[in-house]
């Protein structure tokens, strides 16, 4: 059944095989260009930067987002910074460096080309960025500044105080107006995408409905663009924006497109602790505090003092202590889990005992309260207005919570799906980070994506098309898919059940949380499988949506959202369970080295899952990728 | 606590609003604003009335899309701070609260408390941009900000977008969300160039939109999350004039 899947890698040495692909892809002349229409869904840092510069090029293109406006998509968040290899430092970094940093964190579960080309393309994106007008922080000489993230031992993250994803979106977000000024971008703002078109076996539109008046609407197109972000909503509690989720690329998915890795999902270390059953997310602070700030526990459990009370010798720096050539700036998935072993072993402080320290004491008295203000400030004030707490008196509180997607649809190398026609750029592809991502990598890549790689890859696609005709959407796949769509919307809204999709939700993702989240085990896996398996049926007896279809109705997106967690829900735990080894964010219990680190087995799973759609959710056909080094020699990954 | 809610209802722009009275008896201090109305949502999904529709999407202070008038005061009574971050130990038990959507001539409802923000992204369209494709960057360091322009830079650029000094200004004037971008760009030598171009379109622009006039009132950073400066509608003024001379 299983079939063979090709990552199409261009031939020559590592370092020649991007300039190799770009010498030889094929072509679109610029006056064949305002031919052809491509779609993007998703006007994140990946969707608004490749939307643009397509644009540009002179490509028509439709952007669609479900947000009130492209500015709002979540890469806004996000807030430390991007990498780049410009060695500004003049510390040692290569572009050899940055991709061995970016495998070695991802546990050697990456494509090597895709990885060393993220690397390769990253400096340019900093020159883009500062000439759309960027505001990176400064040295008083007017050089770039740049700071430290986790899991490297160089300094290669630009930043613009804690808003780096603000301003690098602002960027995108401003070129995308402009086309869209210029006539060569249609903008379909409050849209969401409900299915994938497909004509002779190529990607050919979507059907999207109008989140404001509850229209359903065909949209054809030549290619199709799929930027639609990463799916930690699935935790329920997560660090992401409420309306993340992964219905475009599970609908693709179910029209056809692998899904690779779907149960790798970043766990952050430092997102604010849970303070009660109605809270709706977690709230992120960013890594880049680890910079300065020292995470600690009391050394004896059930610490009733305050965290100032303390005295030094009885906190364990237990980061510092277990790996002190990286201390607090190891990896995020050894952070975490580092955090939830303290947690678990009773060690944890606030009200709910789920939570570690994170300490600015030292740094204020080393660096005074302006400077750690000037780096910080907005985190700070940010941390106060939702504890209430000021973190420049006593330490913050944190605790580790879903959020990055390092699965996600698989592509080839030119980020191509296996529908032909059909592109994932960004989180919702599963390329480059392996199974855990560097801090300051998820800008990186959504924006190499988009500026630098698209442009390049859908040429060598469309180039064979110049001749096709504009997409008729009174093709029959059109209606077809109209229909699927109106059903099951009529099916949500008919049901009349008695919980809310919300509801449903937060149940799903207590069992993710439980048994598919920080640790995993067999027995576990197994279990949650038939907890989601109920959960589903139930769902489809008991859902409960208020007012109709033909109308603005937030809950009726909930709703379609939440379907398709109750699917993709189950092919996490099925991938969590076929992978018998420990690798970055995927820890199995049963494997681990003596020391409780991840232990992986590289003569059985050194590939990347790929799974098919066999028309049920719970009987998905497994295909393998084998990962192969022929660059660097996989080791055992250390911090120490 | 018990919190005594009117909350804004209005079917769509063509039907007359009302508020509607709702008790919430079991709310939690620790609760942020926004999951005290989902509560409010639950239960009138579960009696099977039409939740009240609003908008909201990071929950935490960036995205700009939340952003109600509460008690009278967008974002309500916190300063420097969005709905979703408002949290309700800022209120007390037993208090009545009022909650309407941002009004402005330029913000039609969609429904209940969502309004339609799209005038800033066509504001934005009309040249809040500096105009280079991609692949025509020079090498980032070839241009030299010193550290205070770019912090300066920073603090106009820092707007999220949210669009409470348009809903706080009795004249519903843009200009803070206008001038935030103009002279973030103007600041900064790369985007020098189009000043004047940009500044007369965006400035054209949010007057054919339908916003008001600037009265130096300053009311808008007052109720601005981002805690932006009105010295960047001076700055605006200063840019459009010597636009306008330069003619």
């Amino acid at each position: 059944m299983a079939k063979e899947i090709h990552a199409n890698i261009p031939e020559g040495d590592l370092k020649d095989k991007w300039s190799n692909y770009k010498a030889h892809a094929k072509l679109v002349s610029p006056n064949n260009r305002k031919k052809l229409n491509i779609i993007v869904v998703g006007t994140g840092l990946a969707g608004a930067s490749t939307a643009a510069s397509l644009a540009e090029m002179g490509y028509k293109i439709k952007s669609f987002c479900f947000q009130d406006s492209p500015r709002r998509a979540h890469s806004v968040a996000a807030q430390g910074g991007v990498n780049a290899m410009k060695n500004y430092q003049n510390d040692g970094d290569s572009v050899y460096r940055m991709f061995y940093d970016t495998l070695k964190g991802g546990d050697f579960r990456s494509r090597e080309a895709n990885t060393y080309r993220l690397a390769e393309c990253s400096a340019s994106l900093i020159d883009q960025a500062v000439a759309q007008g960027v505001p990176f922080g400064r040295e008083y000489s007017g050089y770039l500044r740049n700071r430290s993230f986790g899991g490297v031992q160089v300094s290669r993250t630009f930043y613009s105080r804690g808003q780096t994803g603000q301003q690098l979106l602002l960027g995108s977000y401003q070129a995308l107006m402009r086309q869209k000024e210029q006539g060569n971008v249609q903008l379909f703002t409050r849209h969401e995408m409900l299915d994938l078109v497909l004509i002779d076996g190529k990607a050919k539109g979507i059907i999207a409905r109008n989140l404001d008046t509850g229209e359903i609407e065909r949209h054809g197109a030549h290619a199709v663009i799929l930027a639609t972000g990463g799916f930690g909503k699935i935790y329920y509690l997560s660090t992401l924006a409420m309306g993340c989720n992964a219905s475009a690329i599970w609908r693709a998915h179910k029209k056809g497109a692998l899904m690779a890795n779907p149960s790798w999902t970043q766990v952050h270390p430092t997102s604010l602790p849970q303070s009660g059953p109605y809270q709706s997310k977690l709230t992120l602070m960013s890594e880049s505090l680890r910079n300065d700030g020292r995470i600690w526990v009391p050394q004896s459990n059930n610490e009733q003092r305050s965290a100032v009370e303390i005295p030094e010798e009885e906190r364990d720096y237990y980061l510092e202590r277990k790996y002190p050539s990286f201390g607090n700036l190891a990896p995020r998935d050894i952070a975490s889990r580092a955090a939830k072993e303290q947690i678990d072993a009773g060690k944890g402080v606030g009200a709910l005992k789920n939570a570690v320290y994170l300490d600015f004491s030292h740094a204020i008295k080393e660096y005074g309260q302006e400077l750690i203000a000037e780096r910080y400030g907005n985190l700070f004030n940010m941390y106060q207005k939702i504890t209430g707490i000021d973190a420049y008196k006593e330490p913050m509180k944190i605790s580790p919570s879903a959020h990055f997607s390092m699965g996600g649809l698989w592509v080839d190398y030119d980020l191509m799906t296996t529908i032909p026609g059909l592109f994932a750029i960004g989180e919702a592809n599963f390329s480059d980070h392996g199974a855990n991502r560097l801090g300051a990598n998820s800008l990186l890549q959504a924006c190499v994506d988009g500026y630098y790689i698209t442009p390049y890859t859908i040429q060598n696609y469309l180039a064979d098309h110049i001749q096709v005709e504009k997409t008729d959407t009174n093709h029959p796949a059109f209606a077809e898919a109209e229909k699927q769509v109106q059903e099951q919307l009529n099916r949500f809204i008919n049901q009349k059940g008695t919980k809310t999709a919300e509801e449903f939700h937060r149940e799903l993702g207590e069992i993710l949380y439980d048994k598919c989240g920080l640790s995993r085990s067999e027995e576990g896996l197994k279990s949650a499988i038939s907890q989601i398996q109920n959960l589903r049926e139930e769902y489809k007896k008991n859902l409960l949506v208020p007012g109709d279809a033909e109308d603005i109705n937030s809950e009726l997106e909930k709703a379609g959202r939440v379907n398709d967690y109750m699917e993709l829900s189950e092919l996490m735990c099925i991938d969590a369970l076929n992978r018998n080894e420990s690798c970055g964010a995927h820890f199995r219990e049963e494997y681990q080295t003596e020391d409780g680190e991840a232990k992986r087995n590289d003569k059985e799973f050194a590939y990347s899952a790929a799974w098919e759609w066999n028309g049920e959710a719970s009987s998905p056909v497994l295909n393998k990728e084998p990962l192969e080094f022929e660059y660097v020699q996989p080791t055992q990954r250390s911090y120490k | 606590m018990k919190i005594d809610l009117k909350v804004w209802r209005q079917k769509n722009q063509n039907t007359k609003g009302h508020l509607e009275s709702y008790i919430l008896d079991e709310v939690d201090a620790e609760m942020s604003f926004l999951e005290m109305l989902d509560m409010l949502n639950l239960k009138l999904a579960k009696r099977g009335e039409r939740p009240v529709e609003f908008d909201h999407d990071c929950r935490e202070g960036i995205c700009g899309q939340c952003g109600v008038m509460i008690n009278g005061i967008a974002h309500g009574p916190l300063k420097n701070t969005t709905t979703c971050q408002l949290h309700m130990r800022s209120f007390k038990d037993g208090d009545t609260i009022y909650v309407e959507p941002f009004k402005a001539k330029a913000f039609p409802v969609i429904r209940d408390l969502k309004v339609d923000r799209s005038a800033f992204d066509d504001i934005i369209a009309a040249g809040g941009y500096i105009s280079v494709n991609t692949g025509q960057a020079p090498e980032a360091n070839s241009i030299l900000i010193s550290h205070d322009e770019a912090e300066s830079a920073f603090d106009s650029a820092a707007c999220i977008g949210c669009g409470a000094c348009v809903a706080t200004c009795k004249n519903a004037s843009a200009a803070l969300f206008t001038s935030s971008k103009i002279s973030q760009l103007a600041k900064l030598p790369q985007g020098k160039k189009e000043s004047s171009k940009r500044t007369v379109n965006m400035v054209n622009r949010m007057e054919d939109l339908g916003f008001g006039h600037c009265t130096n009132t300053e009311a808008c950073q007052v109720e601005c999350p981002q805690d932006i400066s009105v010295l960047n509608i001076a700055q605006m003024n200063y840019e459009y004039n010597k636009a306008k001379l330069k003619k």
